[in-house]
């Protein structure tokens, strides 16, 4: 069985700071980590693997910097490691990230046929869930988003059954291989990386692919040029019109700060005057 | 939420359609539904979308996929009660439960052969799943989970809002020489808008062929959610929100006295969830829940963009922070200045004897 884990490097948001003066985000001196959605993905591809296997890759689009995501993936036990980088692919969003994505994993398939693909359900920076889908429509896998449990896989039958978080309960849904899953969090804990795969990975060759070696055979789709959407523009939200109302706290009396708040806020809106009414235990409605 | 500060010039780049592309006209809303129910979240949709269509001076059309019978019907006269001008049906018993092949490519299918220019859907796991297939399938944009949806009077582009990573920062996404603009909303960002039961509009049938033999997943089960234990974050009327600002997780226990008293729901920031002072399906803001309360209490939290789009709709906003200058002043109607861990006892007794409620003696 050959498993594609597909990663992305992202900041840690824990430790992104605003400056105060700009107004923009300091990425300077934040740590750099894999993806957190993207964790639930590998675990349950390396579960796979234990139980059936085989391989598993994982590959990332990003700069050369992005190369620590990889050991780290090879570390908790994935076998090869592909990176995949060109100064072309800058600026892409997620439609033309999907193109480079699917043009490496048909590369691979090429090498070695895969069975599964895996994405995370979405990532910490552009939270916007395309990539997983967009990947399985140009490859034309099956796809199943929000996978919380794999209850079986069939290789010989080529069969594969999950269960999926839908709105308002759980489908289980069978369907063939190859496929794409994209995974829910909260749905594996990672394992610990082992000595000897600490080792393994520290020495291990990451593959660096550019456009020639990932396949790509439009040049016009990847990056900037490949991408449909542009951000035409970033500012910063405005405060309300009006300055929040300030009420004067004292902290030896924190009582009639409150007390003035509740008279306030009963005065100025009938909204929260009729809901706090409701509330009263001698309440009817009329 | 309008800007007055700009962080970067603004780069403004000429859109010109190609030639194919200038027929597509008028603004489409998917309407979702799931075992007989239209998620709330289409019709909100349909009230952004009638604007929109006004703005531009075309018809708003919304597209119903079930399998046939009373059910689609019925949903296709609301979506005339919510303002379609057209309701596109498209009913098959392939398309009983959600499934993605056979769902993007009806979707592909209608929007190839009637060319809309606009198309929404609601951001939630169907609607993500079958938007980020269909603009692929189209080689098409698509802009997630948009806090504001505009039309360019210039040159009729769809102006998609949504906040940058970081939490400081809203960027407008435009989609360029590709037709439709695709957008995603999450529940509750729009208002609900009232339904007109006198309107009504044109259903056109389309039939996009799918035979079930040809679709290879198959549902096995359908395992509903119990939702006794869980939060109705969305829709309460009274939240009270705690973030990292309480200091340690034991603090949050003052969230939850005041919730009590209150009768109110508790939500939580991002920054509270990771640190895994509450679970996750507390979360109010861009990755978690969107809310419109009568009144929502936030305590020790900053105001970040993530958790701002997630409840600046809120009636009421009363913020406690010891940070004078936390961005969440700028857009709270109320500010105390202050420990959160002796505002928050105090507002607890303070509403409690406003609402005759027993006093609850402090652990």
């Amino acid at each position: 069985m050959h498993i594609v884990v597909c990663i992305k490097q992202v900041p840690d948001s824990t430790h992104i700071r605003v400056h105060p003066v700009t107004n923009t985000i300091m990425r300077q001196g934040v740590p750099a980590i894999i993806n957190p959605y993207d964790l639930f993905a590998l675990e349950e591809a390396l579960r796979l693997k234990d139980q059936h296997g085989g391989r598993v890759t994982v590959i990332t689009m990003g700069p050369p910097q992005a190369a620590p995501a990889l050991r780290k993936a090879l570390s908790f036990g994935c076998d090869d490691a592909v990176l995949i980088t060109d100064k072309a692919f800058s600026g892409a969003d997620t439609l033309a990230t999907s193109y480079v994505l699917a043009s490496a994993i048909k590369t691979l398939s090429a090498e070695n046929p895969v069975d599964l693909v895996f994405t995370g359900k979405q990532t910490i920076d552009g939270d916007t869930a395309q990539v997983g889908p967009g990947i399985a429509k140009r490859l034309e896998l099956e796809l199943l988003t929000y996978v919380s449990r794999i209850n079986a896989v069939d290789l010989a039958d080529r069969r594969i059954v999950v269960e999926r978080r839908a709105e308002g309960g759980v489908q289980v849904l069978q369907t063939r291989l190859p496929a794409l899953i994209t995974m829910l969090e909260g749905s594996n804990e990672l394992r610990f990386a082992t000595a000897p795969n600490m080792f393994r990975a520290a020495r291990a060759e990451i593959r660096h692919w550019d456009r020639t070696s990932a396949g790509i055979e439009d040049l016009k789709l990847v990056g900037l040029k490949g991408s449909p959407t542009i951000v035409s523009r970033v500012f910063g939200p405005t405060p309300r019109a009006e300055k929040s109302v300030q009420i004067p706290f004292d902290p030896s009396d924190p009582d009639s700060a409150c007390e003035a708040l509740l008279e306030k806020v009963l005065a100025e809106s009938p909204r929260v005057k009729k809901e706090l009414a409701q509330r009263l235990p001698w309440y009817q409605e009329d | 939420m309008s800007e007055t500060k700009t962080a970067k010039p603004i780069k403004k780049r000429k859109i010109k359609l190609d030639e194919n592309l200038l027929a597509y006209r008028g603004v489409w809303v998917f309407i979702e539904s799931e075992r007989g129910h239209v998620h709330p979240v289409s019709w909100e949709l349909m009230g952004q979308g009638r604007l929109l269509a006004d703005q531009l001076g075309v018809e708003l059309c919304a597209v119903t996929m079930d399998a046939p019978g009373p059910t689609l019907d019925a949903h296709c006269n609301s979506a005339f009660h919510f303002g379609a001008d057209r309701c596109y049906r498209i009913a098959s018993t392939v398309l009983a439960d959600y499934r993605n092949v056979p769902f993007t490519r009806a979707l592909t299918d209608l929007v190839t052969t009637y060319k809309p220019e606009i198309l929404l859907l609601g951001a939630t796991t169907l609607g993500r799943d079958l938007a980020g297939s269909v603009a692929t399938t189209l080689r098409t944009g698509l802009t997630a989970d948009c806090t504001e949806l505009a039309i360019d009077p210039e040159d009729r582009c769809l102006l998609s809002t949504r906040p940058t990573f970081g939490g400081s920062l809203l960027c407008t996404i435009v989609t360029l020489n590709y037709r439709p603009q695709m957008a995603t909303v999450r529940h509750r960002v729009m208002p609900m808008p009232e339904p007109q039961p006198e309107r009504t509009g044109l259903i056109v049938d389309f039939d996009p062929c799918l035979i079930e033999t040809d679709i290879v997943t198959k549902i096995l089960e359908f395992i509903p959610d119990e939702m006794r234990d869980k939060p109705h974050l969305p829709y309460a009327e009274i939240i009270v929100s705690g973030g990292k600002g309480l200091g340690k997780a034991d603090n949050f226990k003052l969230v939850w006295d005041l919730a009590h008293v209150l009768g109110a729901e508790v939500g939580a920031s991002r920054a509270a969830i990771h640190a895994g002072w509450i679970s996750a399906d507390r979360q109010v803001g861009q990755t978690g829940k969107t809310v419109r309360p009568a009144l929502y209490i936030a305590a020790g939290i900053s105001g970040a963009i993530q958790h701002r789009v997630g409840m600046e709709g809120a009636d009421c906003i009363i913020a406690l922070n010891n940070d004078p200058n936390a961005p969440i002043f700028d857009f709270a109607h109320y500010a105390i200045v202050g420990d959160c861990n002796q505002i928050l006892p105090a507002l607890t007794r303070t509403f409690g004897k406003y609402l005759g409620k027993p006093q609850k003696e402090a652990a």
